[in-house]
């Protein structure tokens, strides 16, 4: 069995008397030490199936088993990396990572403590900003006190939320490279979800990519899983090799093709599309597509 | 630079001096109102000399001041004290906050004066009714700014000590304290100076010592140079103690800066 098993997962959310369902029929395995990325255009639900496999929300049907138990909330060894970094204001860096150090490990003495959390701000470059607070930090740094937050637990699952959505492009491409080699020389496998607007990202980063798209016609139609893509290419990755790889190529072009099809389904709104297309065969020509903008998306309100 | 802060004191002169004509002119034709002079040569023994006690109400007015602030810091301290756990509380549980919000909304308008007979019959003692009267008038704000703080929390916040797995105790000490700590401090400045408008009250009603006592008891003296003395020193110690409150609540106000 997979280590994480996402299980025909359906969500709907409530405004007023109205009902509109955001997620159906998700189904998705995940194996001990994979790194996973969910790919899918804004607005999709996406954020709202990580907090589901995370523990932060409950599912309306459907379940969600990690290591053979079915998860009801947040687990110990799970850290998660959001893109608005989430950290406390009015602590210094160092002891934003402690905290978080403090709850995994209560029975650690506060040097410990301390220590691990001094250890990971330096492993992300932070050695010499250890006691300034957020405030004083650019975006990537915070988000790099995000990161070492996360690794600072020893996580076993880690879940990442758009984690580069808020960065500029260079700040961005670094920060990929750093969580690659944070992930390369973790002390024990990590499984990662990530969920990301950025198919170049997804094929920096992960083993596996899953396209998510409205799995109707309807405007507002609620999302699914497509078929997902195995990446078998070497690592270390760079940027640059995999604007020329061949089989990069082929992953982008299948990505993408299933990500576009949505989309036009959508636009042409066809009466009678067939409601649960989602697993494409169709490859469209589509080399050359380095960075996929959605801003046409008219499948949200 | 140097200009703006000469205007910056002028402005605020020219307004004191056209108040203290306007109250000139108008003591010529009130003939119980003591003129500014009248009452600066009237009072000036209490403000020249304001350590010396003379008799039991008889005081300088720094001395007379002294024990109405005092008076007004236990109270208000009393009222914090219950003030923030509950507003705290309101603000944790919607369930507590839909069954208090109604008592609240009620006892927040009651006047002093209708308080302080109660806190007499329940305490029989001048001191304690006055303290209790302080409490239960200014606890209002610090109830509600420490509830609506809570409430104010981002859900960031609330996530991060959901993934980090923090203990209650943990999540209240490094989240909601600090989260809510500028809203606190905006609940308590409130609640001094309605505790400082309190003392006033209480203190005639209670023949106490101290600027309100004073006030009553010059009224009763007729000696109204006094009355105005009083009030004038009453404006003033509640402008300051409101000032010194803006500071803190600007210190803090760091607390408040959502980075996100």
């Amino acid at each position: 069995m997979a280590f994480i098993d996402i299980r025909d997962v359906f969500k709907a959310f409530r405004t007023g008397a109205q009902s509109r369902a955001v997620l159906e029929r998700v189904t998705l395995s995940v194996e001990q030490g994979e790194f996973v990325s969910i790919v899918g255009m804004m607005g999709c639900g996406k954020s709202t199936l990580l907090k589901i496999v995370a523990g932060l929300m409950r599912p309306d049907a459907g379940e969600v088993v990690v290591d053979g138990r079915p998860v009801t909330g947040v687990r110990s060894s799970a850290a998660i990396v959001f893109q608005n970094y989430s950290l406390l204001p009015w602590f210094s860096a160092l002891e934003n990572v402690r905290l978080a150090v403090g709850a995994a490990f209560p029975d650690w003495t506060r040097g410990d403590q301390l220590a691990q959390a001094r250890r990971h701000l330096e492993a992300v470059g932070l050695g010499a900003a250890l006691t300034r607070r957020p405030g004083q930090l650019s975006g990537g740094m915070r988000q790099r006190v995000a990161i070492a937050r996360a690794f600072a637990i020893e996580p076993q699952l880690l879940f990442l939320d758009e984690p580069f959505g808020a960065l500029d492009a260079l700040t961005r491409e670094a920060l990929q490279q750093e969580l690659a080699r944070l992930c390369s020389v973790a002390e024990r496998p990590v499984t990662t979800v990530m969920i990301t607007n950025s198919v170049e990202e997804a094929l920096l980063l992960s083993d596996r990519i899953v396209p998510m798209m409205p799995c109707g016609d309807a405007v507002g139609a609620a999302s699914t899983l497509g078929a997902s893509v195995d990446v078998a290419l070497p690592r270390p990755r760079s940027a640059g090799d995999l604007m020329h790889d061949e089989q990069a190529a082929r992953v982008r072009g299948h990505v993408v093709a299933s990500l576009s099809e949505s989309l036009q389904r959508s636009h042409r709104r066809r009466p009678s599309a067939d409601a649960s297309s989602s697993a494409s065969e169709t490859r469209l020509p589509v080399v050359g597509t380095r960075e996929l903008t959605y801003t046409h998306a008219v499948s949200e309100p | 630079m140097r200009i703006k802060g000469a205007i910056g004191i002028l402005l605020p002169a020219t307004g004191i001096v056209m108040a203290a004509i306007v109250w000139a002119i108008t003591s010529q034709y009130v003939p119980d109102l003591p003129s500014p002079i009248k009452t600066w040569q009237e009072s000036k023994i209490y403000l020249l000399q304001p350590l010396e006690k003379r008799g039991e109400m008889d005081q300088g007015i720094a001395l007379l001041a002294y024990y109405s602030l005092f008076r007004v810091g236990k109270g208000f301290l009393l009222g914090a004290l219950i003030g923030t756990p509950l507003g705290l509380l309101l603000g944790l549980s919607r369930t507590l906050h839909r069954m208090f919000d109604p008592i609240i909304q009620v006892m927040r308008p009651i006047s002093p004066l209708a308080w302080l007979p109660l806190g007499l019959v329940l305490f029989r003692k001048s001191e304690p009714a006055a303290l209790f009267a302080i409490a239960v008038c200014s606890m209002w704000p610090t109830v509600i700014n420490a509830a609506a703080g809570v409430k104010a929390i981002p859900q960031d916040y609330w996530n991060v000590a959901k993934v980090l797995r923090l203990s209650r105790l943990t999540t209240f000490r490094k989240i909601v304290l600090p989260a809510t700590l500028p809203y606190l401090f905006t609940g308590y400045r409130l609640s001094l100076g309605i505790a400082w408008l309190v003392i006033v009250a209480s203190e005639m009603l209670t023949g106490t010592p101290g600027v309100g006592g004073f006030l009553w008891q010059e009224y009763n003296s007729l000696i109204y140079a006094h009355i105005l003395l009083a009030i004038l020193t009453i404006g003033v110690v509640g402008f300051v103690l409101d000032r010194l409150m803006g500071l803190a609540e600007t210190k803090l106000a760091f607390a408040s800066r959502v980075t996100t």
